[in-house]
């Protein structure tokens, strides 16, 4: 999904570090696919997650030549419409894959304007607007990560049934983490935490967004 | 033989005592899987040094072994071990992770590429960075 903006201003100053929240079997077929130009990263531990306080995929941080956030880890662009798809066809609504599209493009035409403008780039946040859309991790969700972290060791080293009550231990203290949730939970065949308990979870959100709202003018 | 996971890469070591009331390290491997040193005034790493609390159950018995898992939490930094009490996790604390956000200076991390390569957040500094995550879920 990267692969444009990359293209257009790697010789600009500009890189992406992608990071699979997920284990290198799963993530391997994507990656071979895409033959993306850029870094692509494995953080079966996520470890990422833990140190940015991320909750969903996909989430992007936009962080500067000197190292400093100027845009602290929000969703990457993507929008609810899946909610609306019929569960039996498949069929997406016309106007919620409009909004889709519309998320889509707001939110790459403004990376595509930081990765021209740099620090001139309306996007970019003064330490006030970070300072209020930053999401500070507690207590619970260090815990949480912690018992990931040894729920996945436990897992490779083939103690499946050790590892279980790590596992819901993290999704206990860290509802929030869809990160965490999903690569906890039993997959169907095509690899993807979709089941009915998935559904279940998110209808449960109620009004309330699986994609929170990226606060850029013009984001549905 | 116990595991211990820390945010570097897991550390096997032989514990110094029993690990149903804590987790005793040998002074050595104190600092190997913390970087913590025993010194006089406390355990120390680079320029801080945690003071030993100086009430109830003692961290340090007189080889000099640590009680890691009781130091740790009291950092106030989480400590989760596996019913056999054989792996151990030593995490960052909240504390510690929000504090670090919140200087607005992007956390550093090194991770495995598909070939097992190791490449640091730090490598690309000098470019302006899209740290973007995905998954296959």
């Amino acid at each position: 999904m990267w692969q444009k903006v990359y293209e257009d201003f790697k010789d600009r100053g500009f890189t992406i570090v992608s990071v699979a929240m997920d284990t290198p079997e799963a993530a391997r077929r994507f990656i071979e696919a895409a033959q993306p130009g850029y870094l692509t990263l494995i953080d079966r531990d996520h470890h990422v997650s833990a140190l940015y306080n991320m909750l969903n995929v996909p989430e992007a941080v936009w962080i500067d030549e000197t190292g400093r956030i100027v845009r602290p880890p929000e969703n990457a662009g993507w929008f609810d419409g899946f909610r609306k798809r019929n569960r039996t066809t498949g069929e997406m609504p016309e106007v919620e894959a409009q909004l889709m599209a519309t998320a889509k493009t707001v939110y790459m035409d403004a990376v595509r304007d930081w990765a021209a403008n740099g620090a001139a780039s309306r996007h970019v946040l003064d330490a006030a607007a970070m300072s209020r859309q930053l999401r500070k991790p507690d207590d619970d969700i260090a815990l949480a990560h912690a018992h990931f972290r040894l729920g996945g060791h436990l897992l490779r080293s083939g103690k499946d049934a050790a590892a279980r009550p790590h596992f819901e231990e993290a999704r206990r203290l860290h509802p929030q983490s869809w990160n965490i949730w999903r690569q906890t939970h039993s997959r169907n065949e095509m690899g993807f935490a979709s089941g009915p308990e998935f559904w279940a979870r998110v209808d449960a959100l109620g009004e309330r967004r699986y994609y929170e709202k990226v606060n850029i003018e013009g984001m549905p | 033989m116990i595991t211990i996971l820390t945010d570097q890469q897991p550390l096997h070591v032989t514990p110094a005592g029993p690990t149903d009331t804590g987790l005793w390290l040998t002074r050595d491997d104190v600092t190997r899987a913390t970087g913590f040193e025993l010194k006089p005034e406390g355990l120390c790493k680079g320029d801080i040094c945690v003071p030993l609390p100086r009430h109830g159950t003692p961290l340090v018995d007189g080889s000099g072994a640590v009680d890691v898992a009781a130091f740790w939490r009291h950092m106030g930094q989480p400590v989760v071990h596996d019913e056999a009490r054989t792996t151990w996790v030593l995490a960052s604390g909240a504390r510690e992770r929000a504090a670090a956000l919140e200087t607005f200076e992007a956390p550093d991390f090194r991770l495995p590429d598909l070939d097992g390569r190791m490449h640091g957040l730090s490598e690309q500094r000098g470019k302006k960075v899209l740290l973007a995550t995905w998954a296959s879920w």
